[in-house]
């Protein structure tokens, strides 16, 4: 199941567990990455914390955590070559795994469709 | 955040829109703060080759002597600023900045000896503030006009001057701080040889109403690409140069800016001009008492950009307090974090690890020499 945030992440969910990074609409946004600051496995997140920054050039940003949950994974591909996340945002470029408190309540965020019109 | 609508636009507005530039407010104004490129590739460009710079929201002041003696000028300008005017010979330019009666920076601007009137280029943000300052200042002795008919270009990197040398003038025998009048595609332009890059390179100062066609024929040139806001702060942070607002403001003094190299000896104590601007008192006597604070570069040791108010530490639990960075980010060409800021006198020296705060971590950065680049003036 592939979900989206308002705030330009998505989530790939299998089962309890959802692969999380941002979109490629926002990875443009951002301009050329160069510093990507991941969270440690075991940390825990609830929805609308800041889990991760990313920063290009010129600004910091952060990456919210999308729903309540653990951290069990962690990409160490994109803190090495944050140039990634512009190049593949939306597949090699997944910035960590998040097992989820409550699965169903990835039921409540937007679907591919939803998020188009969103930043269309 | 500026509400679109009520922001100037530059002659060279409706080329950015079509070059696909990304839009922000800067200083009153809807400018390019990058174009597709981006401000990576949009940064090495510059440096490798020719970036092309708008830079029409600066303000562009002319100061005519009513007495008709540029020497007159002079004299009434160097009562506002710690700038030697006098001996700037005609043709020339040279950097100085605003003192106000504090000792603190009004603005920095360049000022060009024009033979018959001084010429000034002033930061957008303060061009209204300097332009009534000066005619305070110099009103009973010259005409000051801020010309709002002409828009301002900057073209920097190594291959600069070829493009302008192959494509019209000949600019190659032209020195640093130089300053000459010629045509560019038949359009009468005033050409200096400065920039804000740490590159060899120009500024160009053209009549607004050619000031697209002498553009778009320079971004013909294989060698040129327009470059945005974005890459031109992260080539003069490399380059060690001062942002106004950021690393000088109204609470810096130019010594503890570090621009003591801006007074020269003639305003100096024991110069033959000595003082006679605004806050000479505090600023002549730092000359020989020093500063308690300097501004110095800063080389974070790890990959995290450090960015401006990040707070510096002596130690690496944030106990004793250090400093301020005051602009830092990405050097593209340094392939690094790079930052400047003020730190105290004891801990100045280059070489010396302090710890900035970042996102709650103490992140080590070393005092640095600037700039970061070497520069490449064609002095």
């Amino acid at each position: 199941m592939l979900k989206f945030t308002e705030e330009h992440e998505w989530l790939k969910i299998d089962g309890d567990v959802a692969t999380v990074g941002i979109t490629e609409h926002a990875a443009g946004q951002l301009g050329d990455l160069v510093f990507v600051e991941l969270p440690e496995a075991g940390a825990t997140f609830s929805k609308g914390d800041s889990a991760a920054t990313v920063e290009s050039v010129k600004a910091a940003s952060d990456v919210y955590c999308p729903l309540d949950g653990e951290i069990v994974e962690i990409n160490q591909a994109i803190v090495d070559d944050p140039s990634l996340v512009n190049s593949d945002p939306q597949g090699a470029a997944w910035f960590f795994k998040l097992k989820l408190s409550d699965p169903d309540a990835a039921n409540a965020l937007l679907d591919e469709a939803a998020y188009k019109e969103f930043v269309a | 955040m500026e509400d679109v609508s009520t922001l100037k636009h530059t002659p060279l507005h409706a080329l950015h829109l079509s070059l696909g530039a990304r839009m922000v407010p800067f200083a009153g104004y809807d400018m390019p703060v990058q174009y597709p490129e981006g401000v990576l590739k949009e940064h090495l460009h510059t440096r490798a080759a020719a970036g092309l710079f708008d830079v029409s929201h600066m303000g562009q002041i002319v100061v005519r002597p009513k007495s008709g003696k540029i020497e007159d000028a002079a004299l009434a300008l160097e009562k506002l600023v710690p700038v030697d005017v006098l001996g700037l010979a005609e043709g020339r330019q040279r950097y100085g900045f605003f003192t106000n009666a504090a000792g603190g920076i009004l603005d920095d601007l360049m000022i060009v000896n024009r033979g018959d009137h001084l010429f000034l280029v002033v930061n957008a943000a303060c061009k209204e503030a300097d332009l009534a300052h000066i005619e305070d200042g110099l009103g009973s002795a010259c005409d000051v006009t801020m010309l709002t008919d002409r828009a301002l270009i900057a073209l920097q990197g190594p291959r600069a001057g070829a493009v302008l040398c192959e494509l019209w003038a000949d600019v190659a025998s032209m020195r640093f701080m130089d300053v000459a009048e010629a045509d560019l595609h038949d359009v009468s332009c005033i050409i200096s040889r400065s920039g804000y890059t740490g590159e060899d390179g120009f500024e160009i100062s053209i009549p607004a109403d050619a000031a697209v066609d002498v553009t778009q024929r320079l971004l013909e040139h294989p060698d040129v690409l327009p470059i945005g806001l974005g890459a031109r702060d992260s080539l003069r942070l490399e380059a060690g140069l001062c942002l106004y607002g950021s690393d000088i403001d109204t609470s810096t003094s130019p010594i503890e800016a570090g621009l003591e190299w801006a007074i020269q000896k003639s305003r100096r104590p024991q110069g033959e001009r000595a003082g006679g601007f605004p806050g000479a008192d505090r600023i002549l006597a730092e000359f020989s008492d020093g500063v308690s604070r300097r501004r110095v570069g800063l080389r974070p040791e790890g990959r995290a950009p450090v960015r401006g108010g990040a707070p510096l530490f002596a130690d690496a639990e944030g106990k004793t307090p250090a400093g301020t960075v005051t602009s830092g980010g990405f050097g593209p060409s340094v392939d690094g974090p790079v930052a400047m800021g003020y730190v105290d006198a004891e801990h100045a020296e280059s070489g010396t690890r302090l710890f900035a705060e970042v996102r709650g971590k103490y992140l080590p950065v070393a005092v640095a020499a600037l700039p970061f680049i070497k520069q490449t003036y064609k002095r």
